[in-house]
């Protein structure tokens, strides 16, 4: 049996029991995907996209759906991978955990909760249809192609037109991967996440594993921004040592909308995220922010698509790693200017600071334009902390070391800073500042 | 050795003998002597390439130049043989010709994190935030600011005046003993030449002393120095009272260099 076999094995499995439930929409789906998937493969390094990530370790493994009698944890272990004490929604090795979910301080009309259900009745049933894997590019991706085929449950967050949301809304997949499973296995965690016209508000979605097993958390996140719509989203990977993450997050934005996505990378063995932003109204504006703290032998790939469909958009993106051990920084910055889309105002940026002699960063702008009246500006750096820098503060006082750390900081600090929302912000701090301590 | 009781006036704070420095192999200053007296100001002139600021910058401890000859004592200690971080702590303090920027530390967390740095080398208690901006509120509005400037990253995005008058209020918050300015009045419109050297002039003192490294005669007319070097080549050829720094105004440099030695 190949590797893709064992997936059409299992899938053959899945369609026949459980998933039976599903509306018709939803199994059409998945038998495309499934069908994708199949003549898609898992891809080498062969292939372009995927020249720097070994996907190796995930195509050769034997990995199984996870047992559904595998203990949750209780509310008090994992308080702390909150960024708030707003509503929630939380899944455990792709499934739904109601114990662990809480619609605690959840204002009128927004929904945080269960896909499946969402999809089974109730006012999100329609905008499941509407936008559930209409907008990740299955078609092109075999990961979100396996996701999508066996898409059961996830998270689903709506936010009415007009809402305004103080608190954050939260998403927490957890991966138990660790002593309670023996074998390696998988699950596919899915979110979609629709804010409507005219609404405000912050969604946290954080992936954690629980263990320190071997295990494969294949995500996808698919997020409208409405007409107008101001959204904040944070996507924090806090992925146990073995883990390993393929994720592929899309934006879709209206006119005049705004979308600041920070994206923050602190775990997992191996990673690669996909993320395809789409500004498709004119003068929708996006902030394309991540942060990757790599150590040891961590790999991490992010692999970012802005999709500038229509005029008088912005769109600044900034990535900033920090790579200590034998860590391996990928990111690929893509930015499409399609024909029409003139005044377009593009700017990317990422920088890589190196903290031994054996990590390593690779960074690849890519620019496609389209269209003659834009700007847009790129600028990448590798390399370890500026002697210049480091003497300047010695000047001042600070030892070596206290000027390092200081310096390594402020690589996060960076991509801190753009974040809007003051209470994430100082979570997502703390956070940084213990990972660099 | 230098005790704490000797802060008056008149004593040898710095001494420069015979001082060489290379950078990448080659040689910039070839011999330069100079000696600062506590409450005293001076002014080091000269032309592009003189070594002026590499003068400032060995005395700060830069890595990238080699001494190859000559000592520097201050305080009687050997300057030389310290970190830049021991000499900023000793009370040794550049403003740089070219202030360096760091994204992501603010400006306040910048400054407090250098005053704690001194602070806790003299023994005393460190400041938290709260204490530090107090202390800090008056220094600010002396150089014309307003707390904005703190909370943006170091030098990142300001343009070349507010990079000069940052450096200002570095001096005025570490309050060192031995301010040594590399041009920072080059770039500086009128109005913040006269705001930074209204403040580098409130802070001199009877235990302090100032090396101004410039290009022009025209700060001199703000803080009026005690004694004029002129440096040429690598050496100091011509040392002498304020109206030194008229006659450089009025005839420029080219006579000294036609009378320095030959190196």
């Amino acid at each position: 049996m190949t590797d893709v076999d064992r997936y059409l094995a299992a899938f053959k499995a899945f369609a026949g029991n459980g998933a039976g439930r599903a509306p018709s929409w939803l199994k059409e789906i998945r038998e495309g995907a499934i069908a994708r998937f199949a003549e898609l493969g898992f891809p080498t390094t062969k292939q372009e996209e995927w020249r720097f990530t070994s996907v190796a370790a995930i195509a050769e493994t034997r990995f199984s759906h996870p047992p559904s009698r595998i203990p949750h944890p209780v509310q008090s272990q994992i308080e702390s991978l909150f960024m708030g004490t707003g509503p929630r929604v939380v899944l455990v090795d792709g499934r739904y955990a109601p114990e662990l979910s809480s619609a605690a301080g959840r204002p009128a009309g927004v929904r945080v909760e269960s896909l499946a259900s969402a999809v089974a009745h109730g006012p999100g049933s329609e905008l499941a249809r509407e936008h559930l894997a209409r907008h990740a590019r299955w078609h092109d991706s075999p990961f979100a192609a396996l996701n999508t085929a066996f898409l059961a449950d996830g998270a689903f967050v709506h936010v009415p037109a007009g809402a305004n949301v103080e608190q954050p809304l939260e998403v927490l997949f957890l991966s138990s991967g660790g002593p309670a499973t023996d074998s390696p296995t998988v699950s596919h965690p899915r979110s979609l996440m629709v804010i409507e016209r005219g609404a405000r508000a912050a969604v946290v979605e954080t992936y954690a594993g629980l263990g320190d097993g071997v295990y494969w958390s294949n995500a996808v996140t698919e997020v409208v921004v409405g007409e107008g719509a101001r959204a904040e989203l944070y996507r924090v990977q806090r992925e146990g040592p073995h883990g390993l993450q393929v994720a592929t997050t899309h934006s879709r934005q209206e006119r005049d909308s705004f979308l600041g996505a920070h994206v923050v990378t602190l775990g997992a063995a191996l990673a690669r995220h996909d993320i395809t932003t789409v500004l498709a109204g004119a003068g929708a504006e996006l902030i394309l922010n991540g942060l990757y703290l790599l150590r040891d032998d961590q790999h991490a790939d992010h692999h970012t698509v802005i999709d500038h469909a229509q005029p008088h958009c912005a769109s600044h993106e900034y990535f900033n790693g920090v790579l200590a051990g034998r860590a391996h920084g990928v990111f690929t910055g893509r930015i499409i200017v399609r024909p029409g889309a003139q005044r377009t105002d593009s700017k990317q940026t990422n920088n890589n600071l190196l903290l031994s002699t054996e990590a390593r960063a690779d960074s690849q702008p890519q620019l496609e334009i389209y269209a003659d009246d834009v700007k847009c500006t790129h600028g990448s750096t590798v390399g370890p902390i500026d002697q210049t820098q480091l003497y300047y503060l010695r000047s001042r006082g600070l030892s070596p070391d206290a000027a390092r750390s200081i310096l390594t900081y402020g690589f996060g600090a960076e991509i801190l800073d753009r974040m809007r929302h003051p209470a994430v912000r100082d979570r997502l701090d703390q956070l940084i500042r213990e990972r660099l301590a | 050795m230098t005790g704490k009781g000797k802060r008056e006036t008149g004593k040898v704070l710095l001494q420069v003998e015979d001082l060489h420095a290379t950078v990448e192999g080659k040689e910039i200053l070839k011999g330069v002597d100079l000696t600062v007296k506590t409450g005293e100001v001076h002014a080091i002139m000269g032309p592009n390439g003189s070594g002026k600021s590499t003068l400032a910058q060995v005395l700060a401890g830069h890595p990238a130049y080699t001494v190859t000859a000559g000592q520097v004592l201050y305080e009687g200690k050997d300057l030389l043989a310290m970190a830049p971080e021991q000499r900023a702590r000793e009370g040794v303090f550049l403003a740089f010709q070219y202030p360096v920027a760091i994204r992501g530390i603010t400006n306040a967390y910048f400054l407090r994190s250098a005053v704690n740095a001194i602070r806790k080398h003299r023994g005393e208690e460190e400041l938290g935030p709260v204490e530090f901006m107090d202390a800090l509120e008056e220094k600010l509005k002396a150089i014309g600011w307003d707390s904005s400037y703190l909370t943006r990253p170091v030098n990142d995005g300001f343009s070349g005046g507010e990079k000069k008058r940052n450096e200002i209020l570095q001096l005025a918050v570490l309050d060192p003993r031995l301010a040594i300015l590399d041009e920072t009045d080059s770039g500086l419109d009128i109005d913040a030449l006269k705001t930074v050297a209204h403040t580098v002039d409130k802070l001199r003192r009877p235990d302090n002393a100032t090396v101004l490294v410039t290009h022009y005669y025209r700060i001199l007319t703000h803080i009026r120095p005690d004694f004029v070097h002129v440096l040429a080549d690598g050496r100091i050829v011509k040392s002498g009272g304020k109206e030194l720094a008229l006659e450089l105004e009025e005839k420029g440099y080219d006579w000294l260099r036609e009378a320095a030695p030959v190196a």
